[in-house]
């Protein structure tokens, strides 16, 4: 591999770890706070690509799509934490499994009847639409970097929402003694519908950014899910930073191993993992 | 309910399912030998969930291995011998779930769930992907494993019957041994894993080997109705291995009740009843499944096996308080 193709594949390889931390870090924050096991947080990547989808074609423009659809899928957060959510908090880990396991089917199917099991594109848009020439015959397209470089801006806000705000301040309190943070007068049903809706939002705006390079599809969500249980399982439940160097190592192990073992392809990121588990059962950054 | 009743009941169960072949269709004994192979899958996982307190969300894994070792064992133009194939599959899913299980058990909680989950997409992987088992497609099985030893045939698996009484015997098998299981000591050190890891602990059993044990024990039934599975509708495809088999199986242990062998069993009836009813009604049938599924965790706490006695709660409850 000479250092061009080298280089795109780093490139793709950051593009594409950076786009699962936004969807992991939603999955690791709610593990972590509220103690569930969401195994529907891949459907909400699923909504954001069909949101797009669907903005985009209502109003010709990915960004404006997407400027609409976050506030969408942050009100959408909001009132599925209200209806269901909120009753799950004492339910042991299995009654979550069942309960999330039946909300994918639900979300599937609403998916099915509302646009269709076709397989669809989204266009990127104008601004970003051309591509970096790397050498004679191979580029980069603007896009995958403008994706990147959103999700870093991301991961640094969140920085500053978890470590510097009071909001983050109950919500690192409220992942160490949730009685405490309640004694303490802070609102904890209102904290949780937050973090959760944040969560949503998260995994959503992934799935719009995603769309156009993906493009569109039925099951998008479950393949995004398990990949994200995985980068949530090695970086640590609960941990944000942890799943954000999880979301990398994924990010390469599987770009690379695509190039390099494209039999193993497939195999690569379990790997990863179970060699993470033998190392430290309880992720890099097992919280205390 | 008394253990009467109980008794009474599983034994007309029983008689009703022996004596179906001779007057019910030739479908609804497929269907209700489809039922008893996935009741075996649902008691192999009960082991797991109810008794150890194990919840693994990756079951399927050892199901669908065992589907592809008779599947591939089965050479091209000839049936299979069905004392190799079924032994050898039984065995390959037991091994797998050996292996997985060293990695797997040192988890506990929300990463267990995860890592075995994990791990079967591995293995789902591992069909899909690589053309061991002919990549997405499947492999048909065009010769049904043969029962004939050394030229004699006790019975015939081409036969539907034939198959029909085995699977039976295969289900009762399965419950026999498990009921032994449990009665073992064995099986009470699992009980007490479940209820408190650490008291087994201090009292000096290595509970990781136990734990060990049952999910290699776990995935070796749970190989025997993948073999099964297999052999009666005679195709594999790595859907078999599928995290949805996975939750499917899952979902039966929970809605019968965790911890209750005959609520396992319970659990397949009603989940393949309900398959069959939403299929007929719609082509959204998974709407009406997903509903069921929130419905039944929200209202339904303790599954199948437990609503009548919290009905009667209720009602005795109700008449204290007033």
């Amino acid at each position: 591999m000479d250092f061009v193709s080298f280089l795109i594949q780093v490139l793709n390889s950051l593009q594409y770890g950076l786009l699962l931390f936004l969807v992991a870090s939603g999955l690791t924050l709610v593990f972590g706070i509220m103690g569930i096991i969401n195994l529907a947080h891949g459907s909400f990547y699923m909504v954001g690509a069909y949101l797009a989808f669907a903005l985009t074609s209502l109003t010709g423009n990915l960004m404006l799509a997407i400027a609409l659809g976050l506030p969408l899928a942050f009100v959408f957060g909001a009132i599925l934490e209200w209806a269901l959510f909120s009753h799950l908090y004492k339910r042991d880990h299995l009654e979550q499994v069942l309960l999330t396991y039946g909300l994918i089917l639900i979300f599937e199917e609403l998916r099915s009847l509302a646009v269709g099991d076709e397989v669809h594109g989204v266009t990127i848009p104008e601004l970003f639409s051309a591509s970096i020439p790397l050498s004679d015959n191979l580029s980069y397209p603007v896009y995958r970097l403008v994706i990147s470089v959103v999700c870093l801006a991301l991961a640094g806000g969140l920085y500053w929402l978890i470590q510097k705000t009071r909001l983050g301040m109950m919500i690192r309190a409220g992942s160490h003694d949730r009685d405490m943070v309640k004694a303490l007068g802070i609102d904890i049903n209102l904290l949780y519908r937050t973090v959760f809706a944040l969560g949503v939002a998260l995994a959503a705006l992934a799935g719009m950014l995603a769309a156009p390079i993906s493009s569109v599809y039925p099951g998008m969500g479950s393949s995004v899910l398990i990949i994200s249980f995985v980068i949530v399982v090695i970086g640590g439940v609960g941990s944000v930073w942890g799943a954000l160097v999880a979301a990398l190592v994924i990010g390469f192990a599987d770009t690379f191993g695509k190039v390099l073992l494209p039999d193993l392809a497939g195999l690569m990121v379990y790997l990863v993992m179970a060699v993470v588990l033998l190392w430290r059962p309880e992720g890099i950054f097992k919280k205390a | 309910m008394n253990s009467r009743t109980t008794t009474f009941l599983k034994l007309a169960a029983l008689a009703g399912v022996l004596a179906f072949p001779a007057f019910g269709s030739e479908f609804y004994a497929e269907l209700i030998a489809k039922v008893l192979i996935l009741a075996i899958f649902a008691m192999s996982l009960d082991l797991l969930v109810g008794f150890t307190g194990l919840v693994s969300f990756g079951h399927a894994a050892y199901f669908g291995i065992a589907a592809y070792a008779v599947a591939l064992l089965t050479p091209k133009y000839d049936p299979a011998s069905l004392w190799l194939a079924l032994p050898a599959s039984v065995l390959a899913a037991a091994v797998a779930a050996f292996l997985i299980g060293l990695f797997v058990l040192r988890t506990k909680g929300i990463y267990f769930i995860m890592v075995t989950l994990a791990f079967a997409q591995m293995a789902y992987y591992v069909f899909h992907d690589t053309p061991v088992g002919g990549g997405s497609d499947g492999i048909y099985l065009n010769f049904k494993p043969d029962a004939a030893i050394a030229g004699w045939a006790p019975f015939d698996l081409n036969e539907p019957h034939h198959l029909y009484y085995f699977v039976v015997g295969a289900m009762l098998f399965v419950y026999a041994l498990l009921k032994l299981v449990l009665r073992s000591p064995f099986g009470r050190v699992l009980v007490g894993i479940r209820s408190n890891e650490h008291r087994m602990l201090s009292l000096g059993y290595a509970t990781f080997r136990y734990k060990l044990a049952a999910f290699t024990l776990a995935g070796g039934l749970a190989g025997l109705a993948g073999f099964l599975y297999a052999v009666l509708f005679g195709f594999v495809t790595p859907e078999y291995l599928s995290w949805h088999k996975s939750g499917d199986v899952l979902l039966m242990v929970i809605l019968g009740g965790m911890g209750n062998l005959v609520g396992a069993i319970a659990g397949a009836v009603a989940l393949v009843g309900l398959q069959e009813i939403f299929t007929g009604l719609t082509k959204h049938w998974q709407l009406l499944m997903g509903l069921t599924i929130v419905a039944a965790v929200l209202f339904m706490p303790g599954g199948m096996a437990a609503t009548p006695a919290r009905i009667l709660a209720r009602i005795n409850g109700g008449k204290t308080n007033e």
